[in-house]
């Protein structure tokens, strides 16, 4: 019996792939017929007025035909197990041999962009984006990757680091360098505080509840406008010194000091190097963090909570320390967005912040720091990649995103390397490695 | 001979089920003692109530120290009885980290010696020596262990893909790297064919023998039971119905009626059990 399914899918007849073909076509037909069959508008005096587009519709059901037809017998082509045969075993090899290669050439490449690229501003603001988003989803793989906790509102602490230093710096005059630890102090503050109440929470309770927290902290930034000015943001917010030192054009910036001409770039540069120390930082944190007592109970009670317990470690801490750890390194991502934007308002923090850095960690493969990077380049400079298609750069990037899903459902670097070894340093197979449930 | 726990008037009830009514029982310093019934008679139950993974309804649970101190299971809870009380325990159903080595299963299982050891993480973020001679230490004492239970060739492979009778003896291997004063093994030898349990049987002797780790544990293999226990308690319908020598068990006729009335091959198997 069990095998009847899969006799009649390895030989599908015309009249099978027909039918496939053609209850695709008919879903297509109803979803589309009111997304691209009807088109509405408001008119001149502001009453609502529709045409009818049968013509691009017939066009789309025809494409949908078709092209489920043209699966099916690809599908037929390359056999039952398709997603793994498209890579041929000589490239997977030749692949693993690059694999090792990555990591180093990567970032000898980050530490020489500001030099290529000098004169190219807006490669070297990409590239200051996408380290933010790689710093943001090295902090959000502590909780989600190693303590396997699934946390929507990681932008609550991104925020809260934003909204320290900004306010601390406007109000105190205090200097980046020293808001900088005490907006990760003040974020891990919070982190400690949203983990207490979601401890007993599991799964999709806990996404839930971090996803409204996340929420909350937006919205008391809206209506507390006596501190935090509401809407309106907090401006001013000044520009980071060389340890002392502006990097302006007045006689007392580093231009000047220096004997070499201001160049606006100047700043852009520090920028770039001071998000990727940052980034680094949290890197190597995390990889020290990892193969001590603590990080390997994160890794435990991703994999098994119930024997956590039975070995006697405290689950709680070891809960809390993961988001205080995670929000810590949010802190200082978001007291690096508030010095570099010089102006921050809490629409910089919604939900889709928060889902993106998810998407990364998950794409990057959990848990993985090298997946984590590649993940945030190719989704942040990939996004960008695609500027040129206009309306069409979504539909491209989520079709991308789901080829990939495909191709590597474990995310780009499926594997855990062990934190210890005697003899072998094999990495394990994701399939074996736990995703967490909470 | 001193009993290191000592089991009083426990009696556990979820809404009305009675799992366990009024259990008295001692389990010996040194010794191995077994807990036996048929299925459902509340043998888990007992066991989740001393590891701390359910709160009894009623009874006391105490553990003597090796100093004489004595440690109330029933008011501590969760991880604080591994941690304080050093009691470990297996799981019926094998809960180890499956992707995670071998080794680092036993190193998860000293957790708080390596917590001490790193200054609660911040001697251990930068690197102190004592941190690395406690990590020497802890990493000499996994590879002991794998080499008692057979696994050190396999030291750097991922727990999940062990053989299931390799995971049964790593979970043992992981609780004694707690380095417990007692022992709760649930079935250690289920799933297992009889050379496994020969090989397990000859494990528990050497830990009794030469760790001198006191053994509770519940077993439906009653060939490993006979051979290694000191003393038996059976358990039926969450009361006790018989305690005393393996001899007595085997010869108790409450014991061979309540096998009998769950499950006729059990029964025959006390009563044949050893020979």
């Amino acid at each position: 019996m069990a095998l009847a399914p899969e006799q009649t899918s390895r030989a599908p007849g015309i009249a099978f792939i027909l039918k496939k073909a053609l209850i695709s076509a008919l879903v297509a037909l109803v979803l589309f017929s009111l997304m691209i069959g009807i088109r509405t508008e408001a008119g001149p005096t502001g009453q609502l007025i529709y045409w009818t587009r049968f013509g691009d519709l017939a066009v789309m059901v025809a494409a949908v035909f078709g092209g489920s037809i043209v699966v099916e017998l690809l599908r037929q082509w390359w056999g039952p197990v398709g997603t793994i045969r498209v890579v041929p075993p000589s490239v997977q090899s030749s692949l693993a041999m690059a694999r090792r290669l990555i990591a180093p050439a990567l970032l000898i490449f980050t530490f020489l962009v500001p030099v290529i690229f000098y004169d190219q501003r807006y490669i070297l603001d990409l590239g200051i984006l996408v380290l933010t988003y790689v710093m943001l989803g090295w902090g959000l793989n502590v909780v989600v990757g190693l303590a396997g906790l699934l946390d929507l509102g990681y932008v609550a602490f991104y925020a809260v680091g934003a909204y320290s230093y900004a306010l601390l710096a406007t109000n105190l005059g205090l200097s980046f360098w020293v808001c900088l630890p005490l907006a990760g102090i003040l974020a891990a503050f919070w982190g400690v505080l949203l983990g207490f109440p979601v401890l007993r929470l599991r799964g999709d309770y806990l996404a839930i509840v971090t996803l409204a927290f996340g929420e909350i902290i937006r919205l008391v930034i809206i209506n507390w406008q006596s501190l935090t000015g509401g809407p309106n943001g907090v401006t001013g917010i000044p520009r980071p010194t060389l340890f002392g030192i502006p990097l302006s054009p007045g006689d007392d910036g580093l231009a000047a000091r220096l004997g070499i001409e201001f160049s606006p770039t100047h700043r852009i540069v520090f920028l770039f190097y001071l998000i990727l120390a940052l980034a680094l930082l949290t890197n190597w944190v995390t990889i020290r963090l990892r193969r001590l007592p603590i990080g390997r109970a994160w890794e435990a009670l991703r994999e098994d909570e119930v024997a956590c317990r039975a070995l006697g470690i405290n689950t709680t801490t070891t809960k809390l320390t993961a988001f205080a750890t995670g929000a810590m390194f949010g802190g200082f991502a978001g007291a690096f967005f508030a010095t570099r934007q010089g102006f921050i308002s809490p629409e910089s923090f919604t939900f889709q912040e928060s889902a993106l850095v998810l998407a990364i960690v998950v794409l990057g493969g959990m848990g993985s720091q090298l997946g984590v990077a590649l993940a945030a380049l190719a989704m942040i400079g990939g996004f960008e990649l695609f500027r040129g298609l206009d309306q069409y750069r979504m539909l491209v990037f989520g079709v991308a995103m789901v080829l990939l899903m495909i191709w590597r459902p474990r995310g780009l670097i499926g594997h855990r390397a062990p934190t210890v070894f005697l003899r072998h340093n094999q990495a394990i197979s994701s399939d074996l490695v736990k995703e967490g449930r909470g | 001979m001193s009993d290191i726990l000592t089991v009083e008037g426990l009696t556990m009830r979820f809404g009305g089920i009675v799992a366990v009514n009024d259990l008295s029982f001692a389990a010996q310093r040194q010794k191995i003692t077994a807990l036996i019934g048929p299925n459902g008679a509340g043998k888990t139950t007992v066991f989740n109530c001393i590891t701390g993974f359910y709160k009894p309804t009623a009874g006391t649970m105490r553990l003597t120290h090796d100093g004489g101190s004595e440690t109330r299971l029933e008011r501590l809870n969760d991880f604080r009885i591994s941690k304080l009380a050093r009691v470990a325990r297996t799981f019926q159903n094998i809960r180890l980290f499956p992707g995670m080595t071998a080794l680092e299963n036993l190193m998860v299982a000293q957790h708080n010696a390596l917590m001490r050891a790193s200054g609660f993480t911040l001697l251990g973020l930068i690197g102190a020596p004592s941190y690395r001679s406690a990590e020497r230490h802890a990493i000499d004492l996994a590879r002991f262990w794998l080499d008692r239970v057979g696994l050190l060739e396999r030291a750097d492979d991922a727990a999940g893909n062990l053989p299931y009778g390799d995971q049964r003896r790593l979970e043992i291997a992981r609780a004694m790297c707690t380095e417990p004063a007692l022992l709760c093994l649930d079935e250690p030898a289920a799933g297992l064919n009889a050379r496994e349990s020969a090989a397990l049987s000859e494990l528990l002797l050497s830990i009794r023998g030469e760790q001198g780790t006191s053994i509770l544990l519940i077993e439906h293999d009653m060939s490993v039971v006979m051979e290694i226990s000191d003393h038996v308690v059976v358990l039926d319908y969450g009361v006790k119905i018989a305690d005393g020598s393996p001899q007595q068990i085997r010869d108790d006729p409450k014991v061979i009626a309540a096998y009998l009335g769950a499950d006729e091959e059990e029964a025959l198997a006390v009563m044949e059990g050893g020979t």
